[in-house]
């Protein structure tokens, strides 16, 4: 075989049966939370903060406006305005465009039905919901979250941090042994979403609800009123897509594959020097 | 550069699929019956951890809106409310019938002599906006039992002035139903004043619900004939209210 041979390749076990179902589940649902959110929030393309609406002031709002004799898509965002024709406020294919906040193909269903987007909304939550509690309370008692995600003393030292943003950030990724567990960068990332944002978005998503503010009236406080609460929701829900486009962006490129199988199968390659050869 | 195309591509074909995939589901009855399953646990669950006599916020006057929105119908242009309107509803008279044991007509003075409550609340609207007014009414549940429920009665029916959408079989007239803690909650009312003036004809002259803890279009405008019944499978298109029959929750504390 000779020394050109690539390294050894050994796989080791990687995510348990529990957070693979739960992640799984948990891309079917805040996918179409997301598509559905979209939905709800076309229904009043516009964002406030505050208890009430202040309609003449959005901090952000998208809409149509006849420029010159044509319609346009205008995104406001506080005084700033961009064209966002075939984006956001006026799109659709070339001829049958319509005013809408997002696109048909970010929304479900890609038409606009506001009655339809709450009924997939509120279902997926409850999924959303029960999936997260079982992950959360199996990661708690089963050690996963202690074990897998909290970072070691040694990973939170200033320059090992500093190391791990500049290797990821030339798409250096461990190997060997440093690959068989979370990078610092990964369990902050993942700790942040699983404990602050996700929860957040619960939180901020249960101040919707009338109801609800009759029951617990200080948790819309803690966001500033029903209005912030909504603005406060579509931000965190800004952050998991951006989470969720780093995260496959990662995946395909640090091995797609072998990520892939991972989460499917639960194993994982990792590359081992033969102390032998 | 070949496996980035070949992504590419199949992350759009995955796309599209997806998309087809769930306009489908979404028109598809069973698929949406099992969405609804949630709404029912959902009233379910909130009704086991709500106080069912809980307030909702009240706020300060200078909290109050100045650019309330209206929505829905904001001019009936049926003929009967036309022409109650034109003599400022000195003919109008609220009917409360149905399950009860003394069915009531009263006129507008009669309504303004009930048990009344003032309050200054937050309006949210199904659409996302919210906006915040001062409503003084006649207390529901003190105007039901003058009429006297009878056991078998589980649901009030508003039947409105407006017609929202103009149908050959009459289903486009707007009404709305509540259960019975809903209707004997404390700040369930029968608006006839906003912001300490009678109440505009855009927000529902001469008398509007006020649901607090529900959603906007639970509000019904232009009330016109509560009726209290033991279902509501045959008012409408049977789902208990105008927006209900076209999809909403019926209960939309959510």
């Amino acid at each position: 075989m000779g020394d050109k041979t690539r390294p050894a390749r050994m796989l080791i076990r990687r995510h348990s049966l529990v957070t693979r179902i739960t992640h799984w589940v948990n891309v079917l649902a805040v996918s179409l939370l997301l598509m559905s959110g979209l939905q709800i929030f076309n229904a009043h393309p516009a964002l406030y903060w505050g208890q009430a609406s202040t309609f003449a002031d959005p901090w952000i709002s998208m809409t149509k406006e006849e420029i010159g004799g044509e319609p346009r898509g205008i995104t406001t965002i506080g005084s700033a305005r961009f064209d966002t024709t075939g984006l956001f406020g006026w799109s659709g294919k070339e001829g049958m465009r319509e005013q809408r906040g997002f696109p048909a193909w970010a929304t479900v269903p890609s038409w606009r039905d506001l009655a339809s987007g709450r009924r997939w909304h509120f279902f997926f939550a409850w999924l959303f919901v029960i999936n997260g509690l079982v992950y959360l309370a199996w990661s708690l008692v089963g050690g996963h979250l202690r074990r897998d995600l909290l970072p070691t003393r040694e990973q939170l030292k200033g320059r090992h941090i500093l190391h791990e943003i500049v290797t990821h950030a030339q798409l250096r990724f461990p190997k060997g042994e440093a690959a068989r567990t979370y990078n610092v960068i990964q369990k902050s990332t993942y700790l942040a979403m699983i404990l602050l944002v996700l929860p957040i978005m619960v939180l901020t998503g249960l101040c919707m609800s009338p109801g609800f503010n009759a029951t617990v009236p200080w948790l819309i406080d803690i966001f500033g009123g029903r209005q912030s609460a909504r603005t406060i929701h579509f931000i965190s829900a800004g952050l998991i897509v951006l989470f969720v486009l780093t995260h496959v962006a990662l995946v395909i490129v640090s091995g797609f594959w072998n990520n892939m199988r991972s989460m499917v199968t639960g194993r994982y390659a990792i590359e081992v020097e033969e102390k032998s050869a | 550069m070949n496996r980035r195309r070949w992504l590419a591509a199949a992350g759009a074909t995955l796309g599209s699929a997806w998309l087809a995939a769930c306009d489908r589901l979404n028109n598809d009855p069973r698929f949406t019956s099992m969405l609804q399953g949630g709404e029912g646990l959902t009233r379910r669950a909130q009704r086991l951890v709500t106080d069912r006599r809980a307030l909702a916020r009240e706020f300060s006057p200078s909290d109050i809106s100045a650019d309330f929105k209206a929505n829905g119908t904001t001019r009936p242009q049926d003929e009967d409310y036309v022409a109650l309107l034109a003599n400022n509803f000195a003919d109008y008279r609220l009917v409360v019938d149905g399950l009860v044991e003394r069915p009531l007509e009263l006129s507008m003075a009669a309504v303004r002599a009930q048990p009344s409550r003032t309050q200054i609340t937050r309006h949210d609207c199904v659409e996302g906006w919210s906006s915040i007014g001062k409503w003084k009414g006649a207390r529901l549940g003190p105007l039901l039992d003058r009429a006297g429920l009878k056991p078998g009665a589980r649901y009030i029916v508003f039947h409105c002035a407006d017609t929202l959408e103009q149908t050959l079989d009459g289903s486009g007239q707007y009404y709305e139903s509540i259960d019975l803690i809903d209707a004997y909650h404390p700040q369930t009312i029968l608006a006839y004043e906003m912001n300490d003036a009678t109440l505009p004809v855009r927000y529902g002259a001469p008398l509007r619900l006020r649901v607090e803890r529900q959603l906007g279009y639970k509000h019904a405008k232009y009330v016109m004939r509560i009726e209290a019944v033991d279902r509501l499978d045959q008012i409408g298109r049977g789902r208990g209210g105008f927006w209900p029959d076209r999809g909403y929750e019926w209960y939309a504390g959510i």
